[in-house]
């Protein structure tokens, strides 16, 4: 083990692997990752950015109802879900992971259809196990330790990963999930997505803690603190969880050190609250371009190539939202059909009634039919 | 046939179902080396080791979180919260996530959990031990909830929970924990969740009842008759709060014309308002009085010394009765 019980967070050690002009600036970690991996990590940590401004635009025209923006998060998203072993491993997210939707290999299609208001968007495609977005945050962990709880029970392989932000720290049920996954020796690595800011409240005003990753310790989980925007760091120190948790360790928490370089959710003013100041300085550390130019400072990138990219993505994102914004109505039937296991008679009278109101969708999308 | 209690009928249907289903895990607060503070899962953790039955954390909503989870991983959890209102912290993820899990990911992760609680008042406890909430959890969609009265039924209903593919929550009147016994079938066997049972059959009024209160349904209905013997008494024991059986109340009320709802449940915004707006809508016609109902108070449950003011008690419902079978338009 490199990282665990060797960065100790108790002094607000971090593990950093570039710096933020994306030279290597910490020659002593060791770890194996080859150009196409660095190549595909990259165009996902783009195409989740393209996606964010994309929707952004969308959603000014009235035609996206409202989304929780990744961008500045993406290095380390991409980092920990692509790690994931599909059909394995488990994702239980927060509602800000565009980044490890798409690198866990949720359709871009699946994610916009949400964020248009079709809840089958939400649900993940087969052999990938990833659970609907989780709006109330702190659940997800919970939720993460009773899947991890499953696994080992049913002797299944599968590490389970969930994360929150800053914000969700500060909820009871996240301290009561890592002692629960301690008690049992679960395998589910707790993240916490350190983004400074929960909508309008400051990291300083949502704990007076050390940093996020000491809150793991009074559970007895080991825990670490990582640069969230150096890819290569968070890549390394993921890939040393997941093997510290399938030969049976326990759970490990980690507190990637991230910034939220966009509103809240599309509804909402960041200017109206952060400095100004405080975000300049913050854009300086943006993964992608830290990530950028070390992959052209390694001679696998370049100037053309992203032009290329850009171009090639924001076509693609332009035909995936004309496909959701087509495909995004259901039948009266679908917002009946999956509350229980069978209709109890008065859904089937209060469909009935439904349909009369509503007798015109019934060709529509409406999920997998 | 074995002779039981409620609380012994608690046990066996978990004893049965952690037999014949390897994924039914058992687990909250001293459930496992002591058996639960009224022994529903006694002996449970010596038969099925530490892994199926175990004491948790005090941590409520973790335990429903954990269960969710659980359960979409293809386990069956059976998650017991002390005392329904101890287990308010529970509710975020009652509420928030256990009911709707199922329709946010459009089927692909039912989640099939039971969670046990003891409810309800006469137990001359502290504060936050008498509570009955029922309405809460039925007015929730995605949720099933049973409150059974009787060892046979506690034990069907309980094995009938188990098996669905749905969340359903068994709230168990703490006051009947040992308050009679009844033969009860060996082995398994399940009592179908929406159906209500007649205790009584009769012509000239419909009590629907459930959990603590058909006690004292019986017994004023027994007394009422005694005295009237011209009239006869319907007496339901609902069972399932969510769904209710309509079709079984709506007919009795065509029968009988009259209908009181009891419950210790607080009044207003409870499941008698559901019964009696129902019956409003589709057998109104039938009526030969205004629906009436006997309930709780809307009030904080008083202790001890002042329980009795809160509860429907004999002398109560036999004044509705009263009113109901002299009631002229």
């Amino acid at each position: 083990m490199q990282f665990i019980g060797k960065y100790d967070p108790l002094k607000n050690e971090k593990i950093q692997i570039l710096d933020n002009q994306g030279n290597i600036i910490n020659n002593n970690i060791e770890f194996d990752i080859s150009d196409e991996t660095l190549i595909e990590a990259y165009k996902i940590m783009n195409l989740s950015r393209k996606q964010d401004e994309f929707q952004n635009i969308v959603q000014r025209q009235g035609r996206l109802l409202s989304f929780l923006s990744s961008s500045g998060q993406e290095a380390c998203e991409v980092a920990y879900a692509m790690s994931m072993e599909k059909g394995v491993d488990w994702l239980s997210p927060g509602y800000r992971n565009n980044a490890a939707w798409l690198a866990s290999g949720i359709p871009v299609r699946n994610i916009m259809l949400y964020w248009t208001g079709n809840e089958f968007g939400g649900q993940s495609p087969e052999g990938i196990n990833v659970l609907p977005p989780n709006i109330i945050i702190g659940s997800q962990y919970s939720q993460a330790a009773g899947l991890a709880f499953g696994e080992k029970y049913l002797n299944k392989k599968g590490v389970v990963l969930t994360t929150t932000g800053d914000g969700g720290m500060s909820e009871g049920e996240v301290y009561e999930s890592m002692n629960f996954a301690q008690l049992h020796n679960l395998p589910v690595i707790f993240i916490c997505e350190n983004n400074k800011w929960a909508i309008s409240t400051p990291y300083s005003k949502s704990t007076k803690s050390l940093n996020i990753a000491v809150k793991a310790i009074a559970s007895g989980t080991p825990s670490l603190i990582v640069d969230g925007n150096d890819f290569l760091a968070c890549y390394a120190v993921i890939q040393e969880c997941l093997k510290f948790c399938r030969e049976g360790n326990g759970p490990v928490f980690i507190e990637f050190d991230t910034y939220r370089l966009g509103a809240h959710s599309s509804s909402d003013n960041p200017d109206v609250y952060r400095p100004k100041d405080e975000f300049e300085k913050a854009k300086l550390d943006d993964p992608l371009t830290r990530m950028k130019n070390y992959l052209v400072e390694k001679g696998i990138w370049s100037k053309k190539k992203q032009e290329a990219l850009d171009s090639e993505q924001f076509e693609f994102l332009k035909t995936e939202f004309e496909w959701a914004e087509k495909n995004k109505d259901y039948p009266v039937s679908d917002v009946f059909d999956y509350i229980y296991d069978q209709k109890p008679d008065f859904l089937v009278e209060q469909l009935a009634e439904a349909k009369t109101f509503y007798p015109d969708n019934e060709n529509k999308f409406g999920g997998d039919k | 046939m074995k002779t039981l209690n409620n609380i012994k009928a608690v046990n066996e249907a978990l004893d049965i179902a952690m037999e014949k289903w390897n994924e039914v895990i058992v687990f909250g607060e001293d459930v496992g080396y002591e058996g639960g503070v009224f022994r529903a899962t006694e002996g449970l953790q010596k038969k099925y080791g530490e892994e199926r039955c175990f004491d948790a954390p005090i941590s409520e909503s973790l335990f429903i979180g954990a269960a969710i989870g659980m359960a979409m991983n293809k386990l069956k959890p059976v998650v017991e919260l002390q005392f329904l209102e101890l287990g308010m912290a529970s509710l975020q993820n009652i509420l928030g996530h256990m009911g709707r899990v199922r329709n946010r990911s459009r089927g692909k992760y039912p989640a099939p959990i039971v969670v046990r609680t003891p409810m309800g008042g006469g137990i001359r406890a502290l504060e936050l031990h008498s509570g009955a909430i029922e309405a809460v959890f039925a007015h929730t969609p995605g949720i099933k909830v049973i409150i059974p009265s009787t060892p046979y039924d506690t034990k069907g209903l309980l094995l009938a929970a188990i098996e669905s593919n749905d969340p359903v929550i068994i709230l168990e009147p703490t006051k009947l924990y040992r308050a009679f016994k009844q033969e009860v079938p060996e082995g398994y066997y399940t009592v179908p969740i929406g159906e209500a049972a007649y205790i009584f059959e009769g012509n000239d009024l419909t009590i629907v009842t459930y959990g603590s209160q058909t006690v004292d349904c019986q017994k004023a209905v027994e007394e009422y008759e005694s005295k009237n013997p011209n009239v006869t008494i319907e007496l339901i024991d609902l069972r399932t709060i969510k769904p209710w059986d309509k079709k079984m109340i709506i007919e009795s009320v065509k029968k009988t014309g009259r209908l009181l709802v009891v419950h210790e449940a607080v009044k207003s915004f409870s499941v008698s308002s559901e019964i009696i707006a129902t019956v409003n809508e589709e057998a109104f016609g039938y009526l030969k009085a205004p629906p009436m109902r006997c309930t709780g108070y809307d009030i904080v449950i008083p202790l001890e010394s002042g329980e009795t003011y809160h509860q429907p008690t004999k002398e109560k419902i036999l004044s509705k009765i009263n009113q109901l079978i002299e009631y002229e338009f």
